[in-house]
């Protein structure tokens, strides 16, 4: 029984091809385990390993690297506040703290913090997988997490990639 | 005042606010015209010499030399690859992402020109993993301008062929080094490397690689363009032509300027920014990036010449990524530098240990000096510390105990303390001390 689904195998091996060594596609079929499964699981790092023919381990290695890659279930939706200087300064934390408040026991939704987003121009800001939203205060930024937590607003994957009709 | 921008690589995005980043819209503004040009020609050392001869310097924040680096290649040494360093991090540096969004068009064509001038056949782009939107319009132009003829085989009948690849990194600053990139897109951990090698002798996969950064390349079609002579007339001294810089803070007007070189620092603030917030004034500003060191009110610093090497040789940092980040007098420097420090703390890599460990304890003395805990001693025990990774404390983050920039940057924030604000921060630890005796 593999981890991936038949078409998600088909584009898992279209990946691997895009590379001169296997190895390569370690990150890109993390990103698609994520699309799938909504998280990074090991049988899903199990299966990578057979895709890119290096070791499991080798593939947990470089996993446990990143901090897009989920090794433990998240929510539906990842929220990603950035508190680093600029939107230090201009409300950042404020934001954080309000949002980890508000949906500490809502098991649908993940608050982080995280660095620097490259949206400093329109501090404070925050993504919701990976869509950004800027200039916020607390109260917008919630009014926005629960656009998507009531589907209002279509939100992409938790790896960040658009949902494939 | 200087507040006009001269818009080389940002103009299309501006001048097409709702197309510019489809295939129709960069077509029906000239993109992929150089592109025929140059292969229409066929002469890949003829675009070598022009971007040696444009002075064009890399954009990502070491400003070295593009054309030198290229001409680093080994003669007739194939495969070899082209990287598109597209993992923007640096806190306040917001232009690369606007690049990719706003423009992938005229980053493809450089990617393709540039492909051809140093004779490499297959190029990727390492693109932060964040940039969802950007990876949906970069992988989207991509596929087009390849229904189009301008990439893949035999590109527009030349006999030159490309295949590039988007790659998306999965969030550690690190991978905007080099080396680190070079690793993260091997499927490792995003470790550096011991250089030498260099990677034009052998980056990825052990071959012979060059790393660009995205504003870099995207330049490159303005300058074959124009010719390289020409672009070394805009800018000024041997910072050649303009410069996205992303401009944050407390500012009026936040965003993105292209700057030509040669203007101020003052300029940059009060000019393209619209100067500080109503009723506050500067306090400190940081000229290119979080790793280099601050500058402040003084006239010394806000007349400074907006010149990569003015400012190297006259202010002890750097204008870095093009990054200016601005506060004023509501702010607390400590508070900012113990931001920085939990930034490089939490983004080292772990390979070298004077990062690995200086980087945590520093951000935890700041974090006590920042939050009312401090002691008398605390800032020289942080150049105490900071020198363990960036021996001339003065100087840094240009010397080093580790492979990479990323730790001696810690030590940037810590030298800019004791520069401008020793007195200041004296005064507040004792009164601290004083509070919890």
């Amino acid at each position: 029984m593999s981890f991936f689904t038949e078409p998600n195998r088909v584009r898992a091996k279209e990946i691997v091809a895009r590379y001169p060594r296997p190895k390569s596609a370690i990150l890109p079929l993390a990103h698609l385990a994520q699309d799938q499964d909504g998280w990074l699981s090991a049988a899903a790092m199990d299966e990578i390993a057979e895709l890119t023919e290096v070791t499991a381990a080798e593939v947990q290695g470089t996993c446990s690297f990143y901090t897009m890659l989920k090794r433990r279930p998240c929510g539906k939706l990842v929220v990603s506040v950035c508190t680093n200087v600029t939107c230090l300064v201009t409300g950042g934390p404020e934001i954080l703290e309000h949002l980890e408040e508000h949906y500490a026991t809502d098991p649908e939704v993940t608050v982080e913090e995280v660095e620097c987003l490259a949206a400093c121009g329109g501090a404070p800001s925050m993504q919701v997988n990976y869509e950004f939203h800027e200039k916020l205060t607390a109260e917008t930024a919630q009014g926005i997490v629960d656009e998507y937590r009531t589907g209002s607003r279509k939100a992409r994957t938790i790896s960040g990639s658009v949902v494939q009709p | 005042m200087i507040d006009q921008e001269l818009r080389i690589v940002t103009k299309r995005l501006h001048e097409r606010p709702d197309d510019s980043w489809t295939i129709d819209g960069a077509l029906a503004s000239g993109a992929y015209e150089t592109l025929r040009a140059v292969l229409a020609k066929g002469d890949p050392a003829d675009v070598q010499e022009q971007v040696k001869a444009s002075g064009l310097r890399g954009r990502g924040g070491a400003n070295f030399a593009t054309g030198q680096k290229w001409s680093f290649l080994p003669a007739d040494l194939f495969p070899r690859y082209l990287v598109v360093n597209g993992d923007e991090g640096e806190p306040s540096t917001f232009k690369d992402r606007m690049l990719v969004e706003r423009d992938p068009h005229q980053l493809i064509e450089g990617i393709i020109v540039s492909a051809f001038a140093i004779q490499c056949n297959k190029a990727f782009v390492y693109l932060r993993g964040e940039f969802a939107l950007g990876y949906d319009r970069l992988t989207r132009a991509i596929d087009d301008a390849r229904a189009k003829g301008f990439l893949g085989e035999n590109i527009l009948g030349s006999g030159f062929d490309l295949e590039l690849v988007v790659h998306r990194g999965a969030g550690a600053y690190i991978c905007g080094e080099e080396t680190a990139l070079i690793e993260s897109l091997e499927g490792e951990r995003g470790m550096p490397r011991l250089k030498p090698p260099f990677p034009a002798i052998a980056g990825l996969y052990a071959k012979p690689t060059v790393v660009n950064n995205v504003e870099t390349l995207s330049t490159v079609p303005h300058i074959v363009k124009m010719g390289g002579a020409a672009y070394a007339e805009i800018g000024v001294n041997k910072s050649t032509g303009t410069r996205v810089v992303a401009i944050s803070g407390h500012v009026k007007k936040p965003g993105n300027y292209e700057i030509e070189f040669g203007c101020t620092f003052r300029d940059v603030i009060y000019g393209f920014a619209g100067g500080i917030r109503d009723g506050h004034e500067l306090k400190f500003f940081l000229p290119g990036g979080a790793s280099f060191q601050w500058l402040t009110d003084r006239d010394e610093h806000l007349d400074a010449i907006y010149d990569i090497d003015f400012v190297q040789q006259n202010l002890g940092t750097t204008l870095g990524s093009g990054a200016v980040m601005v506060f004023d007098d509501s702010t607390d420097p400590l508070l900012v530098a113990w931001r920085l420090a939990k930034f490089y703390a939490h983004e080292s890599c772990g390979k070298c240990t004077p990062c690995r460990e200086g980087t945590g304890w520093i951000e935890k003395v700041l974090y006590r000096m920042s939050h009312g805990f401090g002691r008398p001693e605390d800032l020289d025990l942080l150049i105490s510390v900071g020198a363990g990774i960036s021996p001339n404390v003065a100087t840094a983050p240009f010397t080093q105990t580790t492979l990479c920039p990323l730790g001696p940057s810690v030590v940037s924030p810590i030298a800019s303390l004791d520069k401008y604000f020793r007195e200041e921060i004296a005064e507040r630890l004792s009164a601290d001390a004083g509070a919890r005796a």
